[in-house]
């Protein structure tokens, strides 16, 4: 039973990671990523899967898909319904199964964060029910699986996985709500192991929604930069097999990484803008440190939210300057937004992983187009590839409608 | 292990802005009549259950995160105001809330008019607009409406999710994160949608609205139920149909009873009901079904399942109410809610017998 549920450990149990996959425009799975990333390579190109001839802004970063899917347990009728944010979700939850072992997954649940879904499903029904209205060819099919729930099962019964489908969409928060929503229900003792991340696809209604509010950059994305002039969005999919560790000690499992933190609060001063001062930040971030019983002085990186637009990244310096003291004049910041885009509800999972990577690979993931340090920003951007001792690494990711949720990862040892 | 009380109730529907009008027209038991709704490109309408306009309008429509907002945020927002209303008037009204708002379809309504303006012309599409699509939109706004409020989160999934979010609220519950969680389940109308059930379930007729529980762990705060249970999460996989999933809610919920009541999901749809229909054929007390009389509110149907069963209970007309929850593409949950004690006089005046079918 959900309620009531069997009583929780007396000492939550410790979560680790035992499997990481990622899908960006940078590539598919870890070891392409992790070069782009490394290197601070970028991905923006003009856009191809809409017309954006009449928008103000023609760039963004698109995942090449892959020709051939790996092999799963879905017919070619049902293959035929993955849409791209299924496929990247697909590609993505295959890469971490296959990663932590690839074992039999009855009952294993599935907590994803998106925020689009299958938005261009949707775009596609809209359009023609509106242009051919008495045309039903492909409407039942769209009516349905642009649906997160829909694709989320899709995922899992193309591997397999027999749990139960819980979807967070917290805006550009979700993916990492939902990884903390999956190392919750492990430390409440709700189940050993779990699948979670986020994903969305590029959408013209997206697309065209950020344009609409200026917020896309017409140059260069280049967070906490001086001159940063806005976003640049992106799309893809990244997701965490999380079990406990006793669970993955027992498998005998690699463990990439452990979790051990995890804030979430939300900012009421508006819909899309963040309270200049930082406060629900400052929170989520004081949270999670709470949670990992940490401190900002045992925080080696930040994979910050860092959109590029000017008050976000105004607001999230504010709030980490507030949250670290003294600490924050020496602690390294990033955001890889500025190589692959914003991949909104996939966003906190992808710099999960990437996260994940500087803990594994000793590295910090620099922004190659930062070029004018900002009077606000008072903390070191990482602006050029290096190596880096990283124990401890630090990821925030802020929604709008102003869901702030924070996650921190200790490396293996 | 905690005690989970029920300490408020909310509902917006095709029957009106509060849990009164809800309860009336349940009790009644006729199904509300459908109204047209223009479909572009067609000279026939489709089908609808409509949301009547509030009168008098809702004095916190006014305020400022909730006057551009769509329909779908101001019915989560009345049906989360009417299930604080008790919390608010008690002696603790600042305490920190949770709030959880589940959606199946969300901001459509925007969605498609700002889709429509961007196909018109990207240049001019209002940026109004494109903030209010997103699903997050409702949670921020009731959020700020209410301002003591350390968290929100946004559930999607078909209308069983609700429960997903009923047990999300116990969890934060029960790490005292929030003293209190509103649980909220949202719908608003639009021709796509209607035309999109067309598709998929030909004779529904779509409803819209909200239903909200508000949940503590304080007895002082109970509206005289207990949340007794929540099944375990049902799901539809390649080898387990909806008919396997919904059995299996179905047996982890009680036998019939003569002092309880079933509140289940039945629409005017017998292939969707075909599962739940099987499930429950051994059940041969009363019974309410709110879709075929509110119509198929997604969502918010999920939502008004819970209330009425709350309502019932709370009138002192049941010992026990079980939901049965049996979504349409996702999974199937079961709830049951008990009468607990009453620590105040300010109970709910609850449904007729008339209103139940045995």
């Amino acid at each position: 039973m959900m309620f009531p549920a069997p009583a929780s450990p007396a000492t939550p149990p410790r979560v680790v990671i035992t499997g990481a996959g990622i899908v960006t425009a940078l590539g598919l799975g870890w070891g392409k990523n992790a070069e782009g990333f490394r290197t601070g390579r970028t991905a923006f190109r003009p856009v191809t899967l809409f017309d954006v001839s009449r928008q103000r802004v023609r760039v963004a970063a698109e995942v090449d898909l892959p020709a051939v899917l790996p092999p799963t347990r879905l017919t070619p009728h049902r293959a035929a319904r993955l849409d791209r944010a299924s496929t990247m979700l697909l590609l993505a939850t295959h890469e971490a199964w296959q990663q932590a072992g690839g074992e039999p997954a009855e009952n294993i649940p599935l907590v994803l964060g998106t925020t689009a879904a299958g938005m261009a499903l949707g775009e596609a029904y809209f359009l023609q029910a509106v242009r051919t209205p008495y045309r039903r060819q492909q409407q039942p099919s769209r009516a349905l699986y642009y649906q997160a729930q829909v694709q989320g099962r899709l995922v899992a019964d193309a591997l397999g996985f027999s749990g139960p489908v819980t979807v967070l969409s917290d805006a550009c928060a979700s993916g990492a709500s939902a990884i903390g929503h999956a190392w919750e229900l492990l430390r409440a003792g709700h189940a050993e192991c779990a699948i979670a991340g986020g994903y969305d696809a590029l959408s013209q209604l997206v697309f065209a929604g950020f344009d609409a509010l200026q917020a896309l950059s017409p140059t260069v994305c280049r967070p906490f930069d001086a001159r940063r002039d806005g976003l640049a969005l992106g799309e893809g999919a990244a997701m965490l097999k999380l079990e406990t560790l006793d669970h993955a000690r027992r498998r005998g499992a690699v463990v990439l990484g452990e979790l051990i933190g995890y804030g979430s609060t939300i900012d009421l001063h508006h819909l899309t803008q963040p309270q200049p001062q930082g406060g629900a930040a400052v929170a989520s971030m004081t949270l999670a440190c709470e949670s990992a019983r940490v401190t900002p002085a045992d925080i080696d990186y930040i994979n910050a939210h860092g959109t590029g637009t000017p008050l976000n990244d105004s607001a999230e310096a504010v709030a980490i300057q507030r949250w670290a003291g003294e600490r924050a004049a020496t602690l390294p910041v990033s955001s890889t937004k500025a190589g692959i885009g914003h991949l909104l509800g996939g966003a906190g999972a992808v710099e999960a992983v990437i996260s994940l990577m500087t803990l594994r690979e000793q590295w910090l993931p620099p922004e190659i187009a930062f070029e004018t340090p900002d009077p606000a920003c008072n903390f070191p951007i990482v602006s050029r590839p290096q190596n880096a001792q990283v124990e401890v690494a630090l990821s925030n990711s802020f929604g709008f409608g102003g869901v702030n949720a924070t996650l921190i990862f200790r490396r293996a040892k | 292990m905690s005690r989970v009380f029920v300490c408020g109730l909310g509902a917006v529907s095709p029957a009106g802005w509060t849990v009164a009008a809800l309860r009336e027209v349940l009790a009644r038991g006729e199904p509300l009549p459908a109204q047209p709704l223009v479909r572009p490109g067609w000279e026939k309408s489709l089908r609808a259950r409509l949301v009547p306009d509030p009168v008098p309008r809702p004095a916190f429509l006014a305020h400022p995160r909730l006057r551009r907002t769509s329909p779908v945020t101001h019915y989560a927002a009345a049906a989360t105001v009417e299930a604080l209303a008790r919390l608010r008037t008690s002696d603790a009204p600042r305490r920190r809330l949770g709030v959880i708002v589940c959606l199946q379809s969300g901001c459509v309504q925007y969605s498609c008019r700002f889709f429509d303006e961007v196909l018109k012309g990207p240049a001019t599409a209002s940026p109004l607009l494109f903030p209010e699509t997103v699903f997050a939109a409702p949670a921020s706004h009731i959020a700020a409406l209410l301002e003591n409020t350390p968290l929100a989160h946004t559930l999607t999934g078909d209308p069983a999710a609700f429960a997903q979010g009923l047990a999300l609220g116990v969890q934060w519950l029960e790490q005292n994160r929030v003293e209190a969680c509103v649980v909220v389940g949202a719908e608003e109308n639009h021709w796509m949608l209607a035309d999109a059930l067309r598709h998929l379930e030909h004779s529904a007729v779509i409803g819209n609205g909200a239903g909200a529980l508000c949940l503590s762990l304080d007895p002082a705060l109970s509206l005289g139920i207990e949340l007794a249970a929540l099944t375990d999460v049902h799901p539809y996989t390649a080898r387990r149909s909806r008919h396997h999933a919904a059995q299996a809610m179905r047996d982890q919920l009680p036998a019939a009873s003569p002092n309880e009541l079933l509140c289940d999901g039945l629409s005017d749809s017998p292939r969707a009901n075909a599962p739940e229909r099987a499930a429950w054929r051994d059940w041969t007390e009363a019974r309410l079904s709110p879709k075929r009389i509110l119509g198929d509110g997604l969502m918010a149907g999920g939502a008004w399942q819970c209330v009425a069963a709350c309502d019932a209970v709370a009138a002192g007309q049941f010992e026990a109410a079980n939901v049965s929850l049996v979504g349409t593409s996702q999974h199937a949950i079961g709830a049951r809610f008990v009468r607990a004690p009453l620590n105040t006089s300010n109970s709910p005046a609850g449904p007729t017998v008339g209103s139940i079918s045995s």
